[in-house]
């Protein structure tokens, strides 16, 4: 029996959300090969999450094992390098994620398997694949094949596929023994460190005013802060921003940071990489305000200004501080 | 504490408008600027700070063509002590495998405690190097490190997450550790700078240098391969808000009151 396995990501007792997409497009591409869909789940009493995945798989790969109450690159290794050599999946997906990021390159070379990362497209011709990634922070879009053999593995962008409704699987049970002994870890899990609480949430914020790297300069924040004071709006950023400690990581709207719904979002100087847009996409209208018409943003946009923020923001600000004052 | 540091010099594309070259499989890079990698300047920043903290000596790494010294030298000028260049025509069109497996067969030649890398380069993305890197070697590693802590013959780093959210792991060395932006403020390099260190020299390898055969390199060592490239495709859109600024301003005005509450 063919199989593709999708590799369900957890943190904390929560599904992520890429699992399900790499499920439906798992699901999709599985259709057109010929094969069957197995996600494998690895951890500690994770019952209650594989009950959830059952519908969305013939089978669920099941390994539970104290060891893997937290994730660790070194055990999943371990346990998915027994995993892929006993099954022999056509085909493995990982999310492209701060987990699949730490892992999946060096499994992948540990059993010799072709290996495309961070991919956005897959599409099957019989056994072989076609892939699309992004380059140059999404300038521009690659295809790329593989040149060897299968099995293959893939990591997946966060939200780059869409969850489509299906009717149910069977998703029946493997408990897979863990190969896992006491061993000791050359990399030792040692805790969860929360994001830091600032004096500001911008996740409350009806409206927010957001820079990016447009900014140029520490110094250039007060004009847009004075902006964003006008129109009762709170001051938030891209990740050029806070890398740059202009402003504090609280402030920080994308998949690293905050992921926030204001009534409207203005992007100024942002130039919309997956990352941003991930954090912002849930906004009910965005406003962009950028000086490349070709930026990513204004097509997260409703409405576009192609413009110097230096020179259209001071307008805006005096124009609101004019109408608002009448 | 030897520390290698594996950096790549790439066109400087956040700001540029980017067109499709005549090959059809890269972008024409006439005209743009190339600086080192935004990941790679936090690496390397990271690593002449232990330096500095605990001795020892930063070796810096790249794979490319003459055009890379300028990248090696600016880490030189930051204060790396000595920079090799891993070049060969038959390393073209190797993918992140490949490129991970000459890094490796370089470093078995160098003393190293600590490897660092970018977490991933700003043109191919690929966020691949420094993990398989470490496979290669046998070493432990993390990826997307933004802070860390070097303590006798162990590191402890903490990891970025989804969220804001950050896991700690203490690691055994020696180790690779993938560098994540923002871990640090990299050194601003002047000119007088990188004129000090203009003369130092800069060794060049290549395949026979580095116990490689040319099967295992370039594009016939490869996984993967690239195709073509080509413009995302353009959603929707905005409406674009046009005329004289102060016509844009009232416009914005009435959007904020229409769909943002204002009073």
């Amino acid at each position: 029996m063919k199989e593709i396995i999708v590799l369900a990501e957890h943190r904390r007792g929560e599904l992520r959300d890429v699992t399900w997409e790499m499920l439906s497009k798992g699901r999709q591409l599985a259709e057109s090969m010929g094969a069957e869909i197995g996600v494998a789940l690895l951890g500690k009493g994770v019952g209650q999450i594989a009950e959830a995945l059952k519908p969305k798989a013939h089978r669920v790969l099941l390994i539970e094992d104290d060891r893997l109450e937290n994730y660790n690159s070194e055990t999943y290794e371990k346990v998915l390098t027994q995993l892929i050599t006993e099954r022999k999946p056509l085909l493995t997906l990982i999310g492209h994620t701060a987990m699949g990021m730490d892992f999946a390159p060096g499994l992948a070379a540990h059993l010799k398997m072709p290996l495309a990362t961070d991919c956005i497209g897959m599409d099957a011709a019989g056994e072989a694949l076609s892939l699309t990634r992004q380059l140059y922070g999404g300038k521009v879009n690659a295809t790329v094949s593989f040149l060897k053999k299968g099995p293959y593995m893939v990591t997946v962008r966060s939200g780059a596929f869409p969850v489509i409704e299906k009717e149910a699987l069977p998703g029946e049970w493997v408990k897979i023994p863990s190969p896992l002994t006491d061993e000791g870890l050359a990399k030792r899990f040692l805790q969860y460190v929360e994001a830091a609480v600032g004096e500001v949430d911008i996740t409350q914020a009806d409206i927010l005013v957001s820079i990016g790297r447009g900014i140029k300069e520490a110094e250039n924040i007060p004009m847009i802060k004075e902006f964003a004071d006008a129109i009762g709006g709170t001051l938030s950023c891209s990740r050029p921003v806070v890398d740059k400690k202009w402003l504090p990581k609280d402030r920080q709207v994308g998949t690293s940071g905050k992921t926030v719904k204001p009534k409207v979002y203005i992007a100024i100087g942002i130039s919309g990489a997956f990352q941003h847009i991930a954090g912002m996409k849930g906004a009910g209208t965005v406003i962009a305000i950028n000086k490349d018409p070709k930026a990513p943003i204004f097509s997260a946009a409703q409405y576009g200004i192609v413009a110097d923020l230096f020179k259209i923001v001071p307008v805006l600000k005096d124009k609101v501080k004019g109408l608002r004052g009448k | 504490m030897n520390i290698v540091v594996c950096i790549k010099r790439v066109p400087e594309t956040a700001d540029a408008d980017v067109s499709i070259g005549k090959s059809g499989k890269d972008i024409d890079k006439s005209g743009l600027a190339f600086d080192l990698n935004e990941w790679d300047g936090y690496a390397i920043e990271e690593a002449i700070l232990l330096k500095e903290k605990l001795g020892g000596t930063v070796t810096v790494l790249s794979i490319g063509g003459e055009d890379s010294n300028e990248s090696l030298r600016k880490c030189l000028a930051m204060g790396a002590d000595d920079a090799i260049r891993l070049t060969d025509p038959a390393f073209d069109g190797s993918d992140g495998f490949v490129t991970a497996k000459i890094l490796s067969e370089a470093i078995r030649k160098i003393p190293y405690d600590l490897i660092l890398a970018g977490t991933q380069a700003e043109d191919d993305g690929y966020g691949q190097v420094g993990v398989v890197l470490a496979e290669l070697l046998g070493i432990p590693h993390a990826a997307l490190v933004n802070r860390l802590e070097v303590q006798d013959k162990k590191v402890k780093v903490h990891r970025e997450l989804e969220g804001g959210l950050e896991e700690v792991y203490e690691i055994d060395l020696p180790a690779v550790l993938t560098i994540q932006t923002g871990i640090n403020e990299p050194r601003y390099v002047s000119i007088m700078g990188i004129r000090k260190v203009a003369k130092k020299e800069i060794k060049a390898l290549g395949t026979s240098d580095l116990n490689l055969k040319a099967e295992e390199v370039g594009l016939s060592g490869s996984d993967t391969q690239l195709e073509k490239i080509f413009l995302p495709p353009v959603g929707e859109g905005a409406e674009m808000l046009e005329g004289k600024p102060e016509e844009i301003a009232s416009k914005v005005f009435d959007i904020l009151k229409d769909k943002g509450g204002l009073a």
